[in-house]
């Protein structure tokens, strides 16, 4: 520097060294100080001292407070727990002496034999025992499915994904509730007779017969044939019989319902929630009208209110006779209910992208449906992921609300098991809400984990 | 010297050759904003043309109603025969044989340069992904960055961005490119490899209309330099007269104020 000043001109003649970090920049001492030391230790003012006892004090408080409830939280349900129930005691396992067990006065643990007589209800409802192998195997076709799409490593992931999403919710259906739904023949027919047109409708625009602004729409149209044909297909399917006993939704119950009800929220919600969002942004005031429309209305009224309505009221509409599945009135609730939320969290991502995207893709002569499939949402998708799997994590816990229409999901399924006297001790009911809030953090923070993945992985180069 | 030998050698139909735009009475408004006022223009095949004016004067809108990215409310607009209309399959064809090349860019960040090259050729023109690759490769050799193919545009510099939205264009085989200030948003290193291509494409004999402050490339390339102020086209002429003895005041006002430091 002094060199600098006293003389403009100034000519390096060695490299300056490259030295190491200071100590307190880099390891385990690095991090201690970059995360709290640095602002514990600093007495060179009156201020600073201040502040410095103030954060040691505010350490040791939040330590303290933090390490008492781990530390009872790991007593009550691991150390104090009682795990195994051989001779079949049932309540008195985990009784005290004064509630006539053998367990000491000062005795407060997790009763885990409990959760595991009622595994089963948690797990299956009161499903058929002699059926459960079919909840079994959807269970496990779900798990090796996800996984293997999961996995980065494994071959054919992309045609597993559309397994999972096109064919697998029909095999599910067909396994779980034993297909073979009455439907008249007449629908089906007249369901056929649908598809057909709409193919030799879309035959006649693919050949330019009905002139070229039919033709423009002709992705569209293609679109609605597919969904009419698969539509079409999969009902067939529902009412052929595969020899499988019918097991009424009323039996279901627990995880199985939490499952159905999240799963298919989550897997339908999504593509509506694209559509609607890409209606919103519409140049065409009527779609983008019925869009805000039904957006707002969902996004106006609790769920709460709407699977009352849905189960309540929907009856009192239709017209007399008809039998609307109540865990099917359910799932169309959810499923709505957060395709609105989801058209939200989609139009943020659709809004950050800028203008130049869309006029550049428009240059290059791309249809308004290329664009939006090939340059828009995969940009958009990726930006909201956080917001997407947010929704996701919000429905899940929604579902356990379905318990307000008397479908029970696993907190309907442990709340109804408390009534069970067998069972009855003092420490029932915690162990069985800590049983359920483990099962569901353990799938949501895998959710919350494997999103941030995703969103590191998806992250390309700004 | 050098622009002498280009335009004798590079532009024999710049002089005669037939009209691929044209624009009669074109007027344009932003809301109650008269943005375009009584735009008149026939662009040659082969001609190349260099608009500059003052920031808000239209240039970019100007050609930006050429390739229908704006509408324009009254007059003609007419691209290689095809009048702009509403209809939307003519839109399309126009802009599937008008390049632009953007200030910005605006390629698509979450594809490599190759698969920015190849999308359009795939989805608009439905060429084959390998003939649409080779075609693109070939492009990207011309702009010169053939090695960067399946690199992401956002682990480019400026300058090579720029030259994979040239190339990005070009893969569409237009008839006419449009540039948008492709040099504005570029560090002044970066300048020269951009127009550089742009000068080699101009030697091939694309018709092209340039919005740009770049005078020197005017001087060089251009057959026609347009003025515009106010949303109204005030002075063309060739480069050497319209930057030697400007007629309108408007323009020697322009000329001395970019010119003159």
């Amino acid at each position: 520097m002094s060199k600098i000043e006293s003389n403009v001109e100034f000519v390096r003649k060695e490299d300056a060294p490259v030295l190491p970090p200071p100590i307190n920049q880099v390891g385990l001492i690095g991090w201690l100080w970059r995360n709290g030391i640095s602002s514990m230790i600093n007495f060179s003012t009156i201020t600073g001292s201040i502040q410095s006892v103030l954060m040691i004090l505010l350490t040791v408080v939040v330590l303290y407070l933090g390490l008492n409830g781990i530390w009872t939280l790991v007593d009550f349900a691991f150390i104090q727990a009682i795990w195994s129930d051989a001779d079949e005691l049932k309540r008195l396992a985990c009784a005290t002496t004064l509630q006539g067990g053998s367990l000491p006065e000062e005795w407060f643990g997790a009763c885990w034999p409990f959760i595991a007589a009622k595994s089963k209800l948690l797990i299956y409802g009161v499903y058929d025992i002699d059926e459960i192998w079919r909840v079994n195997l959807t269970y496990l076709i779900l798990l090796v499915g996800i996984g293997w799409v999961v996995i980065e490593k494994m071959p054919y992931r992309f045609h597993v994904g559309i397994f999972l999403l096109v064919i697998y919710p029909i095999v599910a259906f067909v396994l779980l509730t034993g297909g073979n739904l009455e439907i008249a023949n007449s629908t089906l027919i007249i369901m056929i007779l649908v598809s057909l047109l709409i193919s030799v409708f879309c035959f006649l625009i693919y050949r330019g017969f009905l002139g070229e602004g039919f033709l423009a729409a002709y992705t569209v149209f293609n679109a609605i044939r597919y969904l009419s044909i698969y539509i079409t297909m999969v009902t067939i399917i529902f009412t052929s019989d595969f020899g499988l006993v019918t097991v009424e939704t009323d039996k279901w119950g627990g995880l199985l319902v939490t499952l159905v009800v999240a799963i298919t929220g989550i897997v339908a919600s999504l593509p509506l929630g694209i559509l609607l969002a890409l209606g919103r942004r519409s140049s065409m005031p009527v779609i983008r009208l019925l869009c805000v429309l039904f957006i707002e209305f969902w996004r106006g009224v609790p769920l709460i209110t709407v699977l009352f309505m849905a189960s309540f009221m929907l009856p009192l509409f239709l017209p007399e006779g008809t039998d609307f599945n109540k865990l099917l009135r359910a799932l169309i609730g959810v499923t709505l209910f957060s395709a609105a939320y989801m058209a939200e969290v989609i139009r943020g991502g659709l809004q950050a992208i800028p203008k130049g995207q869309f006029e550049a893709a428009s240059g290059l002569g791309l249809s308004y449906y290329q664009t939006s499939r090939l340059i828009i949402l995969p940009q958009a998708l990726v930006l909201v992921i956080p917001g997407i799997v947010n929704t996701f994590i919000g429905l899940f816990k929604d579902t356990t609300l379905v318990l307000i229409i008397s479908l029970f999901d696993l907190l309907g399924m442990i709340q109804s098991s408390f009534a069970d006297p067998n069972w009855s001790t003092p420490v029932q009911s915690l162990t069985g809400y800590l049983a359920v809030a483990t099962i569901f953090w353990v799938i949501l923070f895998s959710m919350s984990r494997y999103s941030m993945f995703m969103e590191k992985k998806l992250r390309y180069e700004h | 010297m050098e622009k002498e030998m280009i335009r004798t050698d590079a532009s024999p139909k710049g002089k005669n050759g037939d009209h691929v735009i044209e624009i009669v009475s074109m007027n344009k408004w932003f809301g109650s904003f008269h943005v375009l006022r009584d735009i008149n223009l026939s662009v040659r095949e082969g001609e190349r043309i260099v608009v500059c004016g003052p920031s808000g004067s239209g240039k970019s809108t100007l050609i930006r109603c050429i390739n229908r990215l704006e509408q324009h409310q009254d007059g003609i607009i007419r691209v290689d025969g095809i009048e702009l209309t509403e209809d939307l399959k003519k839109i399309d064809r126009i802009r599937s044989e008008v390049g632009m090349v953007f200030q910005h860019f605006n390629l698509f960040p979450h594809l490599t340069i190759l698969e920015n090259c190849t999308l359009a050729q795939i989805w608009v023109r439905k060429t084959p992904k390998k003939e649409a690759e080779a075609l693109a490769m070939q492009f990207l050799e011309k702009v010169k960055i053939p090695e960067q193919a399946s690199k992401y545009p956002g682990q480019l510099s400026g300058g090579q961005q720029q030259r994979v939205a040239i190339a990005r264009s070009l893969c569409m085989q237009p008839k006419i490119m449009l540039f948008d200030e492709p040099t504005s948003a570029l560090d002044p290193e970066m300048i020269k490899e951009v127009l550089d291509t742009m000068i080699e494409l101009a030697q091939e004999g694309m018709t092209m209309i340039v919005v740009s402050h770049e005078m020197g490339f005017a001087r060089q390339v251009a057959d026609r330099v347009i003025f515009m102020d106010d949303g109204q086209i005030v002075e063309q002429n060739e480069p050497e007269s319209f930057f030697n003895d400007p007629k309108s005041d408007r323009t020697k006002l322009f000329l001395s104020q970019i010119l003159g430091h």
